[in-house]
């Protein structure tokens, strides 16, 4: 009776509105104005052209790693590891493309050969996760977490160490590649029209393989009722591995376009809590891929809007997280709110 | 101490498991509960430990009115209940557990809790560790922890759920000569059990529950078969029955034993016909449910050898025994057999065989309104699962099932269920029989229902398992005396 659309659709516009007064307060509290922060924001990121292109490089990671997590939670599977399968997956992409820069191949082919290495350490790295708890008994969210820690340390040694600048080994990162093999970009921008559309296509996929395919139902089987999952007849464990490999191959291709696409190197923070934030914007469109790209779009120009808000507020840029924050508590505690309401 | 229970009333939705209970336990007495699965013992033991509430009704300790209010609350009056499965933490140390439900101060005093603990076991001669961890202990110990542990804090009252279920003849042995000491020194014990022997050695007064009611009460001498009328009712006839026509061996079983936590099952052989039924009876936990799930593979037998039409499929994965014609429909519908959140055509899109990658929607709209259909299920392809009624989710498992199979393997598939459905969802089975030669092996707790259907049956008692009898031949008192370990003799003679 109350669980027609109109009704869920006002209680999700009732919790963003909850989180944006939430932010205002926090505001007013600090004493600085809501509405010039929200309006910088928007400046910020749709402001002008090149603001924009900056949303979309931010859009690229976001959009890919929430991918991938549409599979693994399609599965049941809270993959916590997605920050070190993005690391993981510019770590391989980073060292195929040092293997092949001096190499005589077409840079072309050097750069999709340095992606797919990308794609297949973030799916290793993944794979692991899933091992560990298809054979281990380990909860994905801790092997994952233990993972990420993994992850960083091995990226910091190799920038450090093995791949250090010559010289001196920098925070700054490895020695930038070489500009023929970095992937091209929109005139005057930073963008690379390549990457979104990579990260474009994705989401498409994504979106038909769990809404149309067997393998799609199967996993969402899987992930609803394993047990039944397994009397009707799928192989339980291997779809939750295939689905863990998966949403890696999606993280590694965003590690693989930070360092092809964005930085032309590897840097220590290479993963930037894109995959944390994937985690954030999957909850918020509750797994429904169809929502995936506007809200993580949403998200990008928020962390990018509010980088200026330190220079003409002199607030700091993490009142982004904040409010994407914010945001996700509110329509989960609205949806929460609403299936109590629904079952009285 | 005294307990009386006065016009207990329990609803579960639209089932009233308590209807106006009126009990009496004088102290010193060792009060039996009898009653078959779902009768309402758990229920009415719960209220009176303070694990649910009664809706309406009073609960007099002493003469004195009580509300109780929670376990903790229970235990403070003097009530203590072990449950059937220890209530526990088996990572813990012995002496951890024991000084867990006592209230007072932010540093426990170990010390005199073992000593108290050591004082109390030697009393009742069990030897416990109190440094043992609790997982190393067996069954039996654990309970004569819990015992100890509810004595430690009080109790004058001790409720007992199937407390001879898993433990081993000794321990049985020295249960029963612990309550019966507890029994003189003015304790009062509720005994619940479906163990007519147990009862009717232990206990000096009977009550029996029966569909929320309790039917009657006795005092020793008892008569066993009245008992056993009390538990099950008088039998009500479903009509006809269907001849059997053998065909050929489906499944067939060789020396086949199992184990699991609480029992073992030793050397069953069976040959299942194409076409047959058999029906397992056996009070739950007996383990009937795990040799149905030893014939889907879903148990591995730890020996012995099992075969599909010929082909040894011993030690295989249940996916193997599906690819060869078994299906497998469990008790807990919506938690084991369906898949929560998914509508019912995708549903009927997982079970069938698939082509290609891509579903194609409008195929699966049109098999899933024709299942719907076929099958009478009150709801539309897009209804989800878990918004259908018991009747109708057991509806769809059946209309799930692939055709053609070979073995059908149905734990309660009628549990719930009005007798339409019932009556309507054994005509399906049937039809499955008839037409496509399967065969079915079906767990029930009602025996009429075991009788009415079944070919054959088999009786399970604590691990034991009959040689098939005729249901023919068997009679539903017959059936009741052997569910409760009476007349083993007499069928293996």
């Amino acid at each position: 009776m109350r669980n027609n659309k109109w009704f869920n659709l006002g209680v999700q516009l009732a919790a963003v509105i909850l989180a944006l007064l939430f932010v205002t307060v926090i505001l007013l509290l600090v004493k600085a104005p809501p509405l010039a922060a929200f309006q910088n924001i928007m400046i910020g990121s749709v402001g002008s052209w090149a603001k924009f292109s900056d949303v979309l490089i931010s859009f690229v990671p976001l959009l890919l790693v929430t991918s991938g997590l549409l599979v693994t939670f399609a599965a049941g599977l809270w993959n916590i590891g997605i920050e070190g399968q993005i690391t993981l997956g510019a770590i391989f992409a980073t060292w195929m493309m040092r293997t092949l820069q001096d190499s005589t191949l077409p840079p072309a082919l050097i750069i999709i050969l340095t992606i797919l290495a990308g794609m297949f350490g973030g799916a290793i790295w993944a794979a692991l996760a899933g091992a560990l708890k298809t054979f281990g008994g380990v909860n994905e969210i801790f092997g994952g977490l233990g993972l990420n820690f993994v992850a960083t340390a091995l990226n910091i040694w190799l920038i450090f160490g093995p791949w250090k600048r010559p010289g001196v080994a920098s925070m700054s990162g490895t020695v930038p590649f070489d500009v023929k093999l970095w992937l091209p970009m929109i005139p005057d921008t930073r963008l690379s029209a390549w990457a979104l559309g990579i990260a474009i296509v994705g989401i498409i996929v994504t979106y038909f393989l769990l809404q149309g395919t067997y393998f799609g139902l199967r996993l969402k089987a899987v992930g609803k009722n394993t047990h039944a999952a397994y009397l009707l007849g799928i192989p339980t464990w291997q779809y939750m591995m295939v689905s863990f490999a998966l949403c890696g191959v999606f993280a590694g291709l965003a590690g693989a376009m930070q360092v092809t696409a964005v930085y032309h190197r590897l840097i220590p923070s290479i993963s930037s809590g894109y995959g944390y934030l994937g985690l954030m914007v999957a909850m918020l469109v509750n797994y429904q891929a169809a929502w995936a790209a506007p809200v993580a779009l949403f998200f990008a120009a928020l962390n990018i809007g509010s980088i200026q808000l330190p220079v003409v507020l002199k607030l700091d840029s993490t009142l982004a997280g904040v409010l994407q924050g914010a945001l996700v508590l509110f329509v989960l505690l609205a949806d929460g709110v609403r299936q109590r309401f629904v079952k009285k | 101490m005294q307990v009386e229970l006065r016009h207990i009333h329990k609803h579960f939705g639209a089932v009233h498991a308590s209807n106006d209970i009126n009990l009496t336990i004088p102290a010193g007495s060792i009060q039996g509960i009898l009653g078959e699965n779902g009768a309402g013992k758990s229920t009415l033991m719960k209220a009176l430990s303070g694990f649910i509430f009664a809706d309406s009704g009073e609960i007099l300790l002493d003469g004195k009115p009580v509300h109780i209010a929670s376990p903790a609350d229970a235990i403070n009056h003097g009530v203590g209940m072990l449950h059937q499965d220890p209530l526990d933490f088996p990572p813990m140390k012995v002496i951890d557990n024991f000084i867990l439900g006592r209230n007072g101060g932010l540093f426990p005093d170990r010390r005199t809790a073992a000593k108290e603990f050591k004082e109390l076991a030697v009393q009742f001669d069990f030897s416990i560790d109190p440094d043992a961890y609790v997982d190393m202990l067996t069954v039996g110990e654990r309970q004569q922890l819990e015992i100890l542990r509810l004595l430690w804090l009080g109790a004058r009252a001790l409720i007992l759920d199937e407390p001879t279920t898993g433990i081993s003849l000794p321990q049985k042995e020295k249960l029963f000569a612990t309550l019966k000491k507890l029994a003189a020194q003015g304790m009062t014990i509720i005994f619940v059990s479906h163990k007519l022997e147990d009862v009717e050695f232990l206990c000096n007064r009977v009550a029996v529950l029966r569909q929320g009611q309790l039917v009657g009460e006795m005092l020793p001498p008892f008569n066993v078969d009245k008992l056993v009328e009390m538990m099950f009712g008088k039998v009500v006839s479903f009509g006809g029955r269907y001849p059997l026509t053998p065909g050929a061996s489906t499944l067939h079983l060789e020396h086949i034993s199992l184990e699991d936590v609480r029992l073992q099952i030793r050397d069953v052989t069976l040959d299942v016909r194409a076409g047959e039924v058999i029906g397992l009876a056996g009070m739950e936990g007996s383990g009937q449910a795990t040799f149905l799930q030893a014939c889907a593979g879903l148990v591995r037998p730890v020996a012995g050898k099992l075969s599909i039409k010929g082909a040894d499929v011993t030690g295989q994965t249940h996916h193997v025994f599906k690819h060869k014609g078994v299906a497998y429909l469990p008790a807990a519908r919506l938690e084991q057999g369906l898949v929560p959140g998914l509508s019912l055509t995708e549903h009927f899109v997982l079970a069938e065989e698939t082509h290609g990658i891509f579903i194609n929607r409008d195929q699966a709209i049109r098999l899933a309104q024709d299942r719907i259909k076929t099958f009478n299920i009150k709801g539309t392809p897009v209804s989800t699962v878990e918004s259908l009624s018991g009747g109708n989710q057991q509806r769809a498992l059946l209309a799930l099932l692939r055709t053609p199979l070979s073995l059908i393997l149905l734990e309660h598939p009628t549990r719930g269920l009005d007798i339409e459905s019932t009556m309507y969802i054994w005509s399906k089975l049937k039809e499955r029989c008839a037409q496509d030669g399967a065969a079915i092996i079906f767990i029930s707790a009602d025996l009429d229902e075991v009788l009415q259907y079944s070919d054959r049956v088999l009786v399970f008692f604590t691990g034991k398992v009959s040689s098939p009898l005729d249901a023919e031949k068997v009679t539903v008192e017959q059936l009741g005396q052997l569910i409760g370990g009476k007349g083993w003799e007499a069928i293996h003679a």
